[in-house]
C-alpha cells in the first residue's frame, strides 16, 4: 500500500513538474499576429475562421492551385503575418504610366513564375519594365483601412506648398465593382484613393485579398473569376464567405506593440527620427474614423506612414507602376513591426519594396527623391545618434 | 468497409465465444524467443490466442492515452485518445503455407485499414513467397510498430511523417533467411502498387510520403501503372545487434493517361538504415533508424516541396527494476529517452542561397511500467522545436502524455 501511494505521489509530482516547464507564450510585443483587443464574440469567431483560411488552407493541384502561381497559401508569403521573404517575391510588369497595362495579353500585371507539374510557368517578356515586390506585413491593416479619405488628403501636399521638398499625393485608382465605397469617400475624376500595396493601388482589403487569391495562388473567386492561365471565367474555387473571413481577419489583426518605449536611447532615437525629417512621410500618428467594427473606431495609432505616394528618386524607379502613380513613386510603407521583420524573414532583413536592403541603415541610404534630404541628414549624424535612431526603428 | 466490419465482428465473436465455451482450451502462443529474431519476424512473432487444435489464432493490441500539449503557451487542454485497436488473425493452411491479417482501427473508427493480409508460401528457408497486402519493409519501425513494444506513446516522427509508417500495399515478393549459430541474415524483395502525386500536393505543405495513403484506390489499382520496389537486407549478429538497410522507390506521378503523355516519369526513392541492440549486463536497449528521401519535384513547382529530406530517431530504454511488483510476476520499471530529428526540405533557396529550414527536433524522456513484456503503462514528456521553411524562430511544443498499451 505504501509503495502504491509512493508511486502515485511520484507520478503526480512528475506531472505537476512537467506542467511548469511547458513552453511559455512569447510576449505580446514579440508577435505580429493576434487579434485587436475588444472584438465581440461573433467577431472573434470570424477572426478565427479567417485565421484558419489564411494560415492553414493549403492549395494543391487537387483543390485549385494554379495551374500557374507564385505561392500555395496565404501564410507562405506572410509567415507570422510579418514581411515576406524573397522566396515569394512577386514580379509585376507591363505598366509605365496611368494609361494602364499594355502587356495584359502576355500575362501582366503579375508574373506567375511557378506551375503545377505538367504546366509551364510564365516568363518575363524581354524588354518590359518590371518590379519585384516583397509581400508586406499584415498587421494593423484594419486601422489603415479605417483612416478617412479627408485625413489622407489633409496630409498630402501635391504642389509642395510648404516648400519642404516633400509633396505626397494619393494614388487615385479605379475601384472594382465588387468593392463597397467607404462612407464619405472622396473621388477625383471617378477614381478613389488606393491605400494597399506598395504603390497603394488597391482600394481596400477585399480587392487586395481577391487579387492575391487570383494572381498569387491561381485561385479564382466570384470577385476575380478569370483564370490566370486560360484567361477564361471559371467557377469559384473558394467561397465568398471564406474571402470575407480572410478580409475580416486582416482587418482585425492587432497593431504591433512597440518594445522598449521607456529606453532613453529609443526615446532619443525617436526625436532624431523627427528632427531629420523622416516623420514628414512616416507619420507617427494617424486616427481612424468610424468603423463597422467597434474595436477599430476612432482610435489613434502609430503606423509611421502617411499612405501617400512620394517620388523616391531614380534609384528606386523600376519602370513599372500601378494606378495613377509614377514609376518612381512609392507609397510610404508603415514602419510598425519593423524590428520584428527578421522573425518572419528567416532571421535576415529584406527591406524596401523588393527586399534589396539587408539592414535598416542600408534602407535609409537608398532613399532618394523626396527622401534624399532625410538620407543626407542621416549620413551627417554622429555614429552614436545613428545607432539611437536605428534602435528606435528596431523597437517598432 | 462492410466486409471489414463483418470480418471484425466474426473475429471478435469468435474470441468471445471461445472464452465462453471453455477457457482451458484457449492457449496463448508465446512470442518466439528461442532464436535470434529480426524486425522482419515481428509480424508473426506476436502473442496469439489459439483454441484447441483449430489452425487459426487470433490476437491484437490496443493503445489509449491522454495528453496535455502546449505550443508557445497556447493549449487545447486535455485530450483522451483511443489511438488504435488492432486485430490479428493468423491461419496455418498447410505446414508451409500460412496466412496473417492485421486490421487496424485508428482514432475510434475514423480510420479502418487492412495493414497486412498476406499468404506466405515456404519453398525453402531462403525462398518464401509472400502475396497480398504487405507492409513495405522500409526502415525497421514499419515492420515492428506494435504499440505495446514501445515505451513511447507517439510513434517516431521520421517513421510516420518522413517514411509512411505502417505503409502497406498490394503486391508480391520474396523473402528468406539464413540462420547460423552466431548470426542470422535475411532479405526481402517486393513489388507493390506504389506512390502517388499527393506526396507533393498535400495539406502538410511539404513533401510528405505518407500522403500517398490518402489514395483510397491503392489496394485496387496502381496510380500510374508502375510498381514500387521495396527491398531490405538485415543482419543480426549475436552479442552485437541487428543492422538493416532498406530501399523503396518508384515512379510517383501520373505521367500518362489514356496513352497520352502528361509529364515525364518522376521518381521518389527512399533509403533507410536501422540498428538495434541490447547492451549486455545493463540490458540497455538501443533502437535507431535514419532515412533519406529523394523526390524528383519539378524545378518549376514551388520549393515548398523539398527534393531531399532526412531524419531519424534513437531510443534508449533502460530497465531500472525487474522483479515481481504489485502482484505482477514479470514486471519491470524502465526509464527511456528518445531523440528525433527530421529535415523536411534539405536545400537552399534559389532566390537567396540561404538554408531552407522546415525541420523539427524533439526529445522525449519517458518512464514506463511493464506488468509483463506484453503490457505497458507509460508516461512521456515531449519537448519539440519546429522551424518553418524560412527558419523563423521555432515553435516550441511541450506535451505530457500518459497511456497504456497491451496485446490481448
Amino acid at each position: 500500500m505504501k509503495k502504491t501511494l509512493f508511486t502515485m505521489a511520484i507520478l503526480l509530482l512528475v506531472i505537476i513538474g512537467c506542467k511548469k516547464i511547458m513552453p511559455p507564450s512569447p510576449k505580446d510585443d514579440e508577435l505580429l499576429d493576434g487579434p485587436v483587443e475588444g472584438l465581440t464574440t461573433a467577431e472573434t469567431q470570424q477572426f478565427l475562421k479567417g485565421d484558419i483560411a489564411f494560415n492553414d488552407d493549403i492549395f494543391t493541384p487537387q483543390n485549385g492551385l494554379g495551374p500557374i502561381f507564385v505561392a500555395n497559401s496565404c501564410g507562405s508569403c506572410h509567415a507570422g503575418d510579418g514581411k515576406g521573404h524573397p522566396f515569394t517575391t512577386l514580379t509585376r510588369f507591363g505598366q509605365i504610366d496611368s494609361t494602364g497595362n499594355q502587356w495584359l495579353s502576355f500575362g501582366a500585371p503579375q508574373l506567375q513564375n511557378r506551375a503545377i507539374p505538367g504546366y509551364t510557368p510564365e516568363t518575363l517578356p524581354s524588354g518590359v519594365g518590371f518590379s519585384k515586390i516583397l509581400p508586406p506585413a499584415n498587421t494593423g491593416l484594419g486601422f489603415l483601412d479605417a483612416v478617412s479619405d479627408v485625413d489622407i488628403i489633409a496630409m498630402s501636399d501635391p504642389s509642395d506648398a510648404d516648400a519642404d521638398g516633400i509633396s505626397g499625393i494619393p494614388n487615385w485608382v479605379n475601384v472594382p465593382s465588387y468593392c463597397q465605397l467607404r462612407s464619405n469617400a472622396i473621388s477625383q475624376s471617378g477614381k478613389y484613393i488606393g491605400r494597399f500595396g506598395k504603390k497603394g493601388a488597391a482600394y481596400d482589403l477585399l480587392q487586395q485579398t481577391a487579387n492575391a487569391y487570383n494572381q498569387d495562388m491561381g485561385i479564382n473567386t466570384a470577385f476575380e473569376p478569370y483564370d490566370t492561365y486560360s484567361k477564361l471565367e471559371v467557377d469559384p474555387e473558394v467561397s465568398n464567405a471564406t474571402v470575407h473571413d480572410v478580409v475580416f481577419y486582416l482587418k482585425t489583426l492587432k497593431t504591433p506593440v512597440q518594445r522598449n518605449q521607456n529606453d532613453g536611447e529609443v526615446q532619443t532615437g525617436k526625436q532624431i527620427f523627427i528632427s531629420i525629417g523622416c516623420e514628414k512621410c512616416h507619420k507617427a500618428e494617424l486616427k481612424t474614423g468610424t468603423s463597422s467594427i467597434a474595436a477599430l473606431s476612432n482610435k489613434t495609432f502609430s503606423p509611421y506612414t502617411d499612405l501617400l505616394l512620394h517620388n523616391m528618386g531614380s534609384g528606386l524607379d523600376d519602370n513599372y507602376t500601378e494606378g495613377s502613380a509614377k514609376t518612381y513613386e512609392w507609397k510610404t510603407p508603415a514602419l510598425w513591426g519593423l524590428g520584428l521583420s527578421k522573425n518572419s524573414q528567416g532571421g535576415s532583413y529584406f527591406l524596401m519594396h523588393d527586399g534589396r536592403a539587408q539592414s535598416i541603415e542600408a534602407a535609409i541610404q537608398m532613399h532618394g527623391g523626396e527622401g534624399q534630404q532625410s538620407n543626407i541628414n542621416f549620413q551627417n549624424l554622429s555614429e552614436s545618434d545613428k545607432q539611437k535612431l536605428i534602435k528606435f526603428l528596431e523597437s517598432l | 468497409m462492410k466486409h471489414l466490419i463483418t470480418v471484425t465482428f466474426f473475429v471478435l465473436y469468435a474470441h468471445i465465444s471461445f472464452s465462453q465455451i471453455d477457457t482451458s482450451k484457449v492457449k496463448r502462443t508465446p512470442t518466439d524467443t528461442s532464436k535470434m529474431q529480426l524486425n522482419l519476424d515481428a509480424v508473426y512473432n506476436r502473442p496469439f490466442l489459439q483454441y484447441g487444435k483449430i489452425p487459426v489464432a487470433i490476437g491484437g493490441y490496443a493503445e489509449a492515452n491522454t495528453q496535455y500539449a502546449v505550443t508557445d503557451g497556447v493549449t487545447e487542454g486535455f485530450s483522451f485518445q483511443m489511438r488504435r485497436m488492432t486485430l490479428f488473425l493468423s491461419s496455418s493452411i498447410h505446414r508451409k503455407i500460412k496466412f496473417l491479417t492485421e486490421i487496424e482501427f485508428e482514432d475510434g473508427t475514423k480510420e479502418i485499414n487492412i495493414e497486412f493480409a498476406a499468404l506466405d508460401f515456404q519453398f525453402h528457408h531462403l525462398l518464401n513467397f509472400r502475396g497480398g497486402i504487405i507492409m513495405n519493409p522500409i526502415g525497421a519501425f514499419n515492420q515492428n510498430h506494435d504499440g505495446p513494444r514501445w515505451e513511447f506513446i507517439d510513434r517516431p516522427i521520421s517513421a510516420t511523417q518522413l517514411l509512411p509508417s505502417t505503409f502497406s500495399n498490394v503486391g508480391f515478393g520474396f523473402y528468406g533467411k539464413v540462420y547460423k549459430p552466431n548470426y542470422v541474415w535475411a532479405y526481402e524483395l517486393y513489388l507493390t502498387n506504389g506512390l502517388n502525386d499527393n506526396i507533393i500536393g498535400n495539406a502538410e505543405n511539404k513533401t510528405f510520403l505518407p500522403a500517398t495513403k490518402l489514395n483510397p484506390d491503392r489496394f485496387e489499382e496502381s496510380f500510374n501503372g508502375e510498381p514500387l520496389t521495396s527491398a531490405k537486407t538485415s543482419l543480426r549478429v549475436r552479442k552485437i545487434g541487428e543492422f538493416g538497410l532498406s530501399y523503396m522507390g518508384g515512379i510517383y506521378n501520373k505521367f500518362q493517361e489514356d496513352g497520352l503523355v502528361l509529364d515525364k516519369k518522376r521518381r521518389a526513392d527512399v533509403v533507410a538504415v536501422d540498428f538495434n541492440t541490447t547492451i549486455p549486463k545493463a540490458n540497455t536497449v538501443i533502437t535507431s533508424e535514419f532515412a533519406w528521401t529523394f523526390v524528383d519535384v519539378p524545378d518549376t513547382y514551388t520549393q515548398q516541396f523539398g527534393k531531399k529530406q532526412h531524419g531519424g530517431f534513437i531510443d534508449i530504454v533502460q530497465p531500472i527494476i525487474k522483479k515481481k511488483m504489485f502482484g505482477f510476476e514479470k514486471a519491470s520499471f524502465n526509464a527511456a529517452v528518445r531523440a528525433e530529428y527530421v529535415d523536411w526540405n534539405v536545400g537552399t533557396f534559389k532566390e537567396t542561397g540561404g538554408n531552407i529550414a522546415d525541420e523539427i527536433f524533439a526529445i522525449v524522456p519517458a518512464i514506463s511500467f511493464r506488468t509483463s513484456p506484453q503490457t505497458v503503462i507509460r508516461l512521456n514528456y515531449r519537448y519539440e522545436w519546429q522551424k518553418d521553411l524560412l527558419g523563423n524562430p521555432a515553435a516550441r511544443t511541450g506535451a505530457i502524455q500518459f497511456g497504456v498499451s497491451s496485446y490481448f
